[in-house]
Formats: C-alpha cells, structure tokens, sequence
C-alpha cells in the first residue's frame, strides 16, 4: 500500500471526490493493521492449541511409559531342579499327556530347599517356598515338554520370583509397607486383614537380600509378559491371549466390515436412483455412525448370542458386533472418496465405451481405494480400542487360555487393560500401562501399514 | 425464409422459426438430428434443432457459453445419460439408425462415436494403457502385438508417437497439457470410431499445442467424421468445413463456414462472429 495506488483514478473524474480517497487511504490502512493484527493473534492461538496437545501428549507419554516399562523385566532366581524320573514319568513312557499332567512342584521346592539349609520348621519353609512364582511350575513343566530328554536331569533354570518380590526388587513397593495399606491406596475400601500384618515376613526379607547377595538373582526381559494369557498371578499374566483374540477379532471384522462396506458405497454412490429411499438409508447410515457403541453390544448380545445362539466370549461374535459399529465409518469414507474421483475420469472412461460396471471397477474404484483404505484403517483402530460392546458379549471373562480359533473364548486387549487395571496388585498396575503401550504401538503399526498402502497405490496411479 | 425476414425486422433478436443457412446436407449426412430437444429437469436446453453433420467434414459448433452447444454434443454419443435429470427427445441418427432406440447398445454407439473433452483427461495409467485400454474392453484385439500394434498406430495418428515411443509405460498424466490432449485423441481413434466428438478440445492449451491439435484435427477428417465445439471463432473458421451457430438453446444458423463468416444470413450470427456480443 504505497502513494502509486493513492491517486484518485483519472478515469472517473465524476467518482469519489479527491479528498474522500486520502481518507479511504487512511481507513484502508488502520483496517489493514487491525487484519494483520488478527492474523497474529490467530496463529498464537493456534500455536498455543498445538503446544498444549503437546503438553498432553507428553503427560500422556511419560505416565504411562514411566509406570509400565518395569513391567518388560522380570526378576528370576536361578535354580539347580534335579528331575527325578520316579517323581515326574514313573512309567518312564515319556507321553506328553503325562508330562504335562506331572507335579513339578516337589523339585522346585527341593531346589529352593537347598538354596536355605538354615531354614527349618514349616513357617520358615513356606516363606521359602513362596519366594517362588506358583507359575515356575508350568516354567518347568513347558521345558520338559519341549524336551523330554530333561527328565532325570539335573538342570539350571531361571524360574520366575512372586511379584511381592519382583516388584520389591523393581523398587515399586516399600518391603515395610503392609498389605492393607496397598489394598486401600487402590480400592479405597478398608481392608480387613490385621493390622500390621506385612507383604512379606522379615524372613523372606532376609532371604531375598541373601539370594541377591548371592548372584542368584536375575532381572532379565519378561517374555512371559508376551508369550502367556491372563493369570491370577500377576508374574505370570500375559498380553498373548489378548493379542490373539484383538487379531481373530479383527480379522472377522475386516474380512466382513471391508467387502461390505465397499459394495454398499458403491452401490449407494453410483447405482442408487436419487430418491427418498436412498436418502433415508443415508441418514440412517450417518445417524448410526454416531450411536454409542454400546448399543452395538446389547445389539450383539440380543441377536447373536441369545437369538442365533453363538458362543459367548468368542472373537467371531466380537467382530461381528464391531462390524455394525465400524460399517458405517467404512461406507462413510468410502462414499467420500467415491466423490472425490474426478467426474473428468468417467467421463473419459464412459466415452471411449466403457460400461457403467467398467468405469467404476477400472477407473473409478482404484482412485477411490486409498480414500476407502483410510477410512477403513481409521474403522478397524476405532475396532481395536473398542471396550463397551465386547463386554456385552462376554469378551471380558478370565480367559487363561490362548485362543485357537474365532470361536474359542477370549479378550481383547483393551479389555484385557480393563481387567487389570481393576486389580490392586502392584504388579497388575505396571502390566496394565504395558499393555496400553502394546495397544498404542499396534495402533501405530496399523496406521504406518496404512501410510505405506496408500503410498503404493498412490504411486502406481 | 421471407416470414422469417419480416419478423426479423420487427424484433430484431426474434428466433427464426427455422434455422437460417442450410443445416442439412444432400447426400452425405453421417449424423443427423430432427426435432432435438435436450431438457435439463424443467429448463430446456436445446430448442427444436434440426441439423446434419456431414461424413468427413469438420463440422463447429458456436455460439456463447451456456447456449447448449456442449450439450448437443453430448447428444450424440448419449453421454447425457448419464446425467439423471437430463431428458432428451427428437430423432436422432447416425449413418441412419436412430441412436435412441431401445435395441441401440449405448456402450456401442460409444465406440462408434468417441468424444474428446475439453480438459485433457488421461487415465492415471501409463501412455500404453491410455491408448490400450478402449480396444481391450471391447475385445478388439487377440494378442499382445495386435495391441502394439493399435496402440502405435493410434498414437501415430494422433501425431504423439515420435514423443513418447521411448516411454510408453509412463504415466499418461506425466505429459504437458497439449501432448495429454492428444494421447486423448489417440485413446479416441485406438477404437476405430466413425465420429470424432471434440468438445473444446484446446480451450486448456497454449497456441502452439491448439496449432498441432488444429493441424492433427484436419489431418484425421480424412478418415473420420469430426464435430468440434469451440469457442474461437477463429479455430473454427480454421478447421471447420460447416459451422453451426447456437443461441440460448436455438440453432440459428448453419452452413458452409466460409458463408457463415463471410455472409451470414441472421443478425445474430452476423453480431457474434464481429464481436458485438458473446
């Protein structure tokens, strides 16, 4: 806004007198301080919306990594388990069935035993005993299966320590803490055990400090966090189970959600006669892809597992009520991205003879793709963090269990985070922020999966 | 043509009843329309027209925008259909046979009657692809080397192959917009049609590609039929051996382009082509 603008314009003589410009001039530039003023001020908004996300995602972040990473080490103690024959395979056919069905607990306890030789009398031996994860057991039992050539061995195995003491060694609780005061930080309900009584006896104290002192002792990476399913124990409960059941969940969702979701855009978009059927199913569509989820769930409940009888906790009925829920995310997007193909590509398509069925398949749908996989990927994360609806349908029993196929009971894991993060234990609160993180790193996965399709296509395109 | 003369005089911008010129030819009409309305839900876009196109000829279509010029066009290899408002009604004929009919195949009449748009719209395929892709889906090739062999012919044709012969498996979208329009005209001819629809073909392009797109124009009215919209009048004038003259809706003129520029018969072909409005 320089003087070369400022004179009056020669060809309007009869327009607005010379003296009314210089002040337009003058206007035209306080308004143009106040528009950039404007401007200013919107952009700190939005850099101050930006950082504050930030700040919350940070939170976020730091919180759950910072009370969850502990949970990927597991605190083991070495133990030197000799495998009497007579004990495990007294008919010595080494038949899996018989393996696995046989007590390995006598060895374990035997090794443990001979680690403390002060320690005698009943008392002192059961806080001897319980140094040692109840699951060591299937620890055992799982090598001897894998090998059956152990038995009558003697073999060095690091077996996993009782959370108590896991989670003492993780620094996470105070060894002089008691019982009650952890059940009532977490549940807030008094707890009913007497005063005083401890987590853990000044025995088993003493032997901990003693078996660490020894070298015995080892934090190594918890694999069983990522091989087992759910356990009362919380040393032994893993995400596996979860894992399998989210994966079958969604595959029955994908495979049912995807194929239906694309035939009914296109057939909306490009098949449907434009009247007022049409456009009640669209605004039924739209509408639903704002009911509740839950809704969904009863939906299941009523019609899957009660009218058509299927079985409960199953990831097929779980995918299947996620179906409802994400189709009309899915048709939604995918109708969008129909739109979004230029009408200059059918046209081109239409007017070298192709059909109708031959423009879409070959031009229309492939430009449209990327546009429906996102929309898509987008259904299938809403589908992996859903919670509200499986819990309708029995997806939130304690499964130990991994399951096989669809129709074998399980969880998922969002509602596997449900189940633990309702658990007082200390070592159930680090494994549920675990879990989140595994949840947050598939979710991730998905979209990277997602990107990287997109880009192909777009490229070859 | 003497009432037509004296109602003229009486108002000057009155339609004529008939067209003004001579829209019909004698013996070689390719295309003919009798009658043709064109509706758009209540609005009529085409009133009454009555024209033919002439077998190897190039026949424009003028007129000022929004005077149904496109949409006639349209008309003739039926891509209004898909249009769903869109209504059409007259008789309409190629080589003879009413286009409209029941037993007419419009993905037929299609190939018969290619079209060329205004904004170069090459599939999002490769230059091969582009050409192949209209003698594929109707089967008009056996085997790989039929299919080269088409597609190098079209693009020849099409005055592009010296271009690209050295990347055919580019994308089509990769070329500058007069290259883009004329793989559209190769895709057109690779299905050996009879008529060629152009509908604005170089609004989009700069003066050289619009010369090459002219040049290659003149070039294939030896084999095909062309009907070409423009809004250059000069284009026309270049091309062109008929010209058709379109007013809100109403043929007002037609015949040879030489008499159209030089001698227009009506008043208002006489204001549009000098200038005076449009």
């Amino acid at each position: 806004m320089t003087e070369s603008t400022a004179p009056t314009d020669p060809r309007s003589p009869s327009g607005p007198s010379s003296g009314s410009t210089a002040s337009a001039k003058e206007k035209m530039q306080a308004s143009l301080a106040r528009r950039y003023a404007a401007e200013k001020r919107f952009q700190a908004y939005g850099i101050g919306a930006i950082i504050l996300a930030l700040a919350m995602l940070v939170t976020l972040f730091v919180t759950i990594i910072g009370s969850g990473y502990t949970a990927f080490v597991q605190y083991t103690v070495r133990l030197d388990v000799t495998l009497y024959p007579q004990d495990i395979d007294p008919q010595g056919t080494r038949d899996p069935e018989v393996l696995a069905r046989a007590d390995y607990q006598g060895a374990i306890n035997d090794a443990m035993y001979s680690l403390f030789p002060d320690a005698s009398g009943r008392s002192a031996r059961r806080d001897v005993r319980a140094l040692v994860s109840p699951g060591a057991n299937f620890v055992i039992r799982d090598m001897v299966l894998d090998d059956p050539t152990l038995v009558g061995q003697r073999i060095s195995v690091y077996v996993p320590l009782a959370t108590e003491f896991d989670q003492i060694l993780k620094g996470n609780i105070d060894p002089a803490v008691t019982m009650r005061t952890i059940r009532e930080a977490s549940t807030g309900i008094p707890w009913s055990l007497p005063p005083g009584e401890r987590l853990i006896s000044e025995n088993q104290g003493r032997y901990l400090q003693q078996l660490v002192r020894q070298g015995e002792v080892e934090g190594s990476f918890n694999r069983w966090f990522f091989t087992n399913g759910d356990s009362r124990q919380p040393e032994l409960a893993g995400i596996w189970g979860a894992a399998v059941g989210s994966f079958f969940t969604l595959l029955v969702t994908l495979a049912l959600s995807f194929p239906i979701g694309v035939a009914a855009a296109v057939y909306l978009e490009e098949f449907a006669p434009k009247n007022r059927w049409t456009d009640v199913i669209e605004v039924n569509i739209n509408n639903l892809a704002a009911v509740p989820s839950i809704v969904f769930g009863l939906l299941g409940l009523a019609v899957f597992l009660q009218f058509f009888g299927m079985p409960r906790s199953a990831p097929v009925v779980g995918g299947l009520v996620l179906t409802l829920m994400t189709l009309p995310t899915i048709i939604i997007a995918s109708r969008a991205a129909l739109k979004s193909v230029p009408p200059s590509i059918r046209e081109a398509a239409l007017g070298v003879g192709a059909s109708k069925l031959q423009t879409i398949f070959h031009h229309v749908l492939p430009l449209a793709m990327p546009g429906m996989l996102t929309g898509t990927i987008i259904g299938m994360a809403q589908a992996l963090g859903e919670t509200a609806p499986l819990l309708m349908i029995g997806m939130v029993a304690f499964v130990v269990d991994i399951p096989a196929t669809p129709m074998d009971p399980s969880t998922v894991l969002p509602v596997q985070i449900f189940l633990w993060s309702d658990s007082p234990e200390r070592g159930f609160t680090e494994r549920t922020s675990a879990a989140i993180m595994c949840l947050l790193g598939f979710l991730i996965l998905m979209n990277a999966a997602a990107v990287l399709l997109r880009k192909r296509f777009e490229r070859k395109w | 043509m003497k009432d037509e003369q004296h109602s003229e005089s009486a108002q000057e911008h009155a339609y004529p009843e008939t067209t003004a010129g001579k829209p019909t030819v004698e013996d070689n009409a390719k295309v003919s329309a009798r009658g043709a309305n064109v509706y758009y839900g209540e609005k009529q876009a085409i009133k009454n027209v009555s024209l033919d196109v002439g077998a190897h000829e190039v026949t424009a279509f003028i007129g000022p925008s929004g005077c149904g010029k496109s949409t006639f066009l349209r008309a003739l290899n039926r891509m209004n259909d898909t249009i769903d408002i869109c209504r059409v009604t007259g008789d309409f004929r190629l080589d003879g046979e009413d286009i409209y009919d029941r037993k007419v195949d419009v993905v037929q009449l299609r190939a018969r009657v290619g079209m060329v748009f205004q904004k170069p719209n090459p599939f999002p395929k490769s230059i091969f692809e582009n050409v192949a892709y209209g003698p594929r889906i109707h089967g008009l090739v056996a085997h790989k080397s039929e299919l080269d062999e088409i597609v190098h012919t079209s693009l020849e044709r099409a005055g592009l192959l010296g271009e690209v012969k050295d990347r055919l498996d580019t994308p089509g979208t990769g070329l500058s917009g007069g290259q883009q329009q004329r793989l559209c005209i190769a895709r057109a001819i690779a299905v050996s049609p009879e008529v060629i629809l152009m509908d604005e073909p170089c609004s989009a392009l700069d003066p050289i590609a619009t010369a090459k797109i002219e040049e290659l124009i003149d070039e294939l009215r030896e084999n095909y039929t062309i009907v070409i919209v423009t809004h250059s009048m000069q284009q026309a004038a270049r091309v062109s051996q008929r010209t058709a003259f379109f007013h809100l809706g109403n043929l007002v003129e037609m015949g040879d382009t030489e008499t159209i520029f030089t001698n227009p018969e009506h008043k208002l072909t006489q204001g549009y082509i000098t200038g005076r409005f449009g």
